[in-house]
């Protein structure tokens, strides 16, 4: 009994310090899963080699992350929101409402979307996006004319592609990666077969015919993945005819499973997506309150620490991990020592 | 019955006893059917759970070996200065190492052709532990030390058979040239498989660097954890329950309690993680990702079981033996105390273990008060801050590690899962042993 009534008061005490003593003394990021591997690369490094205590990294989604991020200033809220896309207008204005007013963005580097299937399923070597939406468009122009996606195989469309069934596993809506799969892909493969000027001609406004041109078909055929590319790799692994989008980073980790095919005749690899030829990439941000720096420690130091050229440049642990690195990081680098928040400066 | 109430008919003769007849008959054959779907259904049980074992010990187990690279290693002081004056430190103390490697390679005479990046792919990343132990042991630096520090993923592969020569794609990572110089290596016997003491006892690592990653400081997580539920929720669930059972009126109130009760066992966990944000976090400003905010929100989720199976012990308490208590002059409370608490015992202390149980292998709310993620902070300084330092949890820790890129960090989420189980068991059996000592029999 006296070594709970101890416990009992000890973690009373222990309640109470942690509410009086309130200084936080690691920074607090959460964000886009895929920036969490770098991120957390880098938090491990920083805990490493400064005297700063390693920073903690959530995931759960740029969005999820943005929100928190805007939710207000103070400890209690994080300090830095990772993104695989740039913060929204209207995520600005929400943070501008709970005071949220002065944010840094930075850009730390692109990544890849790559297509990939089984090392040994059929081969799938070569896609154009005319490809990619002739199989998952919700509405496909076939024999000039609009019709409900009736594919069943990928040579009905295109006779150099192998005669397997079609099961594209997508990110899911939740995912940064979404976006950039609709507006590089699926829009650029609406325009390319011709099925946007036909919806247009039948009477759509530009808006609408872009909107149906990102609808994706439900009949099973296209499968929205919500969690991890682990969940894509898993899908993959059981259906030899599966066809799943990764980034660049995990496809290169798991080369003994997957095989990846081009992209408009380019094959995916940091120098392709450097130098811009291979069409399916973004830039990758992390946002930070600088309401926060200088109360936090080690905010500013995290943020220089990122971007070093020895971490986020050619041949640092970043790019040898899959990130892209970003030709313009010096620029990067001056924003954060000025703490140039979005909308100052350029 | 039916039967013979649609068509009555006369009772059958009387027969031998010894002699079966159809009746007596059918009703064996049910009961042996009956016998022996019980018996495939617990076949079916076992099989599962078979399965289940060897599944996690053939994947879990490579997590506790670690391929390490075993090599004596001097720092000169010089050497040190430089790459303390660098912004990536390091990645200098890994590139010395590497220089010294390489030095070592050419006197034992191996005679694969090598340069300093194959090296660097051979190794994890070992700068970090270099840099640790000589911050750690200043007057170490000039003398030789002897070193084990990790392998890459794919040669720890390697070893345990998760690579093969013919499996490995030329890539960045590994060449299949490289398995060459580590075949040489082995035979010079400076790479080797042994355990992997970092795995018990380390906290996680970045996604380049499975070679680090440990679940220790996650087991501590869950530790303190568990402490604030079962310091939190045991005193609260049986005060409840008592009052509820002995000394409660009867009523419209403590019936809406009661159904509320039964209610809350069956909320969804992460409910309870979004209360505790809320509440927590955001009202009374508790530190995130801190073991001290998990334990409050697994306590309010373990509760209502608590409090549930208490009220059943407290139940089966035979009436005899609080009458007899009070016959004797007993007041209310020390017939409770003295008598009905101490017979319930075995039964309550099953029901906090079970509750314990359910809260340490809960991920959901822990998601949402920040300790799913990257959380690699090593140990706390010190029994308060257990509580309050950002921490990760155990099942957070394995969710965390499987969704990695890096195959390495699969088997090490399997091993996570032996980890927990152990932990988990000697939970059980402590809860054994206290049920032993408390039991009674009237």
């Amino acid at each position: 009994m006296l070594l709970m009534k101890t416990t009992v008061s000890t973690l009373a005490i222990a309640a109470l310090s942690a509410t009086a003593a309130a200084a936080r003394d690691n920074v607090q990021v959460a964000g886009s899963s895929t920036v969490l591997p770098y991120a957390s690369i880098v938090a491990e490094l920083f805990g490493e080699n400064t005297d700063y205590p390693t920073p903690v990294i959530e995931s759960g989604g740029s969005s999820a992350g943005l929100k928190r991020f805007c939710e207000g200033v103070g400890e209690n809220t994080i300090d830095v929101a990772n993104a695989s896309r740039a913060i929204r207008e209207k995520e600005i204005k929400a943070c501008a409402e709970n005071g949220v007013t002065d944010i840094i963005e930075v850009r730390i580097g692109y990544d890849g979307i790559v297509f990939a299937s089984q090392q040994s399923g059929p081969a799938f070597t070569a896609f154009e996006p005319a490809d990619i939406f002739n199989a998952i468009g919700a509405t496909v122009l076939k024999n000039g004319e609009l019709v409900e996606n009736p594919h069943n195989t990928w040579d009905e469309f295109n006779s150099d592609l192998p005669s397997a069934e079609i099961a594209m596993f997508i990110p899911g809506t939740k995912h940064g990666t979404r976006e950039v799969f609709e507006e590089k892909v699926l829009l650029e493969g609406c325009e390319a077969t011709g099925a946007m000027k036909a919806m247009m001609d039948s009477g759509m406004d530009e808006d609408a015919a872009e909107d149906a041109c990102l609808d994706v078909r439900q009949d099973g055929r296209s499968v929205d993945i919500d969690g991890d590319y682990t969940e894509t790799l898993a899908r993959i692994d059981a259906n030899p005819d599966g066809i799943g989008v990764f980034g660049l980073a995990f496809y290169e980790n798991n080369t003994d499973k997957l095989k990846v095919a081009t992209m408009g005749g380019i094959a995916p690899s940091t120098d392709t997506i450097a130098s811009g030829e291979y069409p399916v990439s973004r830039p990758l941000f992390f946002y930070v309150k600088k309401a926060h720096i200088g109360v936090i420690p080690g905010l500013k130091e995290y943020a220089q620490f990122f971007t070093a050229d020895e971490i986020a440049g050619p041949g640092g642990p970043l790019s040898n991990y899959g990130l892209v690195p970003d030709p313009e990081l010096a620029k990067t680098q001056a924003m954060i020592a000025d703490e140039t928040t979005m909308g100052e400066g350029s | 019955m039916t039967e013979t109430a649609l068509n009555p008919r006369p009772m059958p003769v009387k027969k031998d006893l010894m002699v079966e007849d159809a009746n007596t008959r059918r009703r064996n054959a049910a009961e042996k059917r009956f016998r022996a779907y019980g018996l495939a259904a617990i076949l079916i049980g076992l099989f599962f759970l078979i399965v289940l074992a060897v599944s996690i010990l053939r994947n879990g187990l490579p997590a506790f070996t670690q391929t390490v690279v075993s090599v004596e290693f001097t720092l000169k002081a010089a050497d040190r200065d430089a790459a303390e004056s660098q912004l990536f430190k390091t990645k200098a103390y890994q590139d010395l190492f590497i220089a010294e490697l390489a030095g070592k390679l050419d006197e034992r005479g191996v005679e694969v052709v090598f340069d300093a990046a194959t090296i660097e792919r051979l190794l994890g990343k070992i700068g970090g532990d270099l840099r640790a132990f000589y911050q750690a042991n200043p007057d170490r630096v000039g003398e030789p030390v002897s070193f084990e520090l990790p392998a890459s993923s794919r040669v720890d592969g390697y070893f345990n058979g998760r690579v093969t020569r013919e499996t490995l794609q030329d890539s960045r990572f590994l060449m299949a040239a490289d398995l060459d110089l580590v075949d040489a290596m082995q035979e010079a016997g400076i790479v080797q498989s042994s355990l992997n003491w970092t795995f018990l006892t380390g906290a996680d690592s970045g996604v380049d660097n499975p070679g680090g990653a440990g679940i220790g400081a996650s087991v501590i997580g869950s530790f303190f954890m568990m402490l604030v539920v079962l310091v939190l929720s045991l005193p609260i669930g049986v005060a409840a329950s008592i009052y509820l059972e002995e000394f409660a009126p009867k009523n419209r109130f403590t019936d809406l309690i009661e159904v509320n009760i039964s209610n809350l066992a069956a909320v969804p966990s992460i409910v309870f993680g979004i209360l505790g944000l809320a509440v927590f976090i955001q009202f009374m400003h508790l530190p995130q990702s801190a073991p001290l905010v998990g334990g409050l929100v697994l306590t309010l989720m373990t509760l209502p079981t608590i409090i549930i199976s208490t009220r059943a012990s407290l139940k089966s308490v035979p009436p005899s033996i609080r009458d007899a208590a009070l016959g004797v002059g007993a007041s209310k409370m020390q017939s409770v105390f003295h008598h009905v608490l101490p017979l319930a015992m075995p039964g309550i202390l099953t029901g906090t273990i079970i509750g314990l149980a359910q809260a340490l292998g809960e991920t959901a709310p822990l998601l949402l008060i920040g300790m799913v993620g990257f959380v690699a902070r090593g140990y706390p300084d010190g029994f308060v801050a257990g509580f309050t330092e950002a921490n990760s949890a155990m099942p957070a820790q394995i969710y965390t590690w499987a969704a990695r890129a890096d195959a390495s960090f699969y088997d090490k989420a399997w091993g996570g899962i032996i980890v927990l189980l152990v932990f988990l068991l000697s939970m059980n059996i402590l809860a054994i042993l206290l049920r032993r000592k408390f039991e009674r029999r009237w």
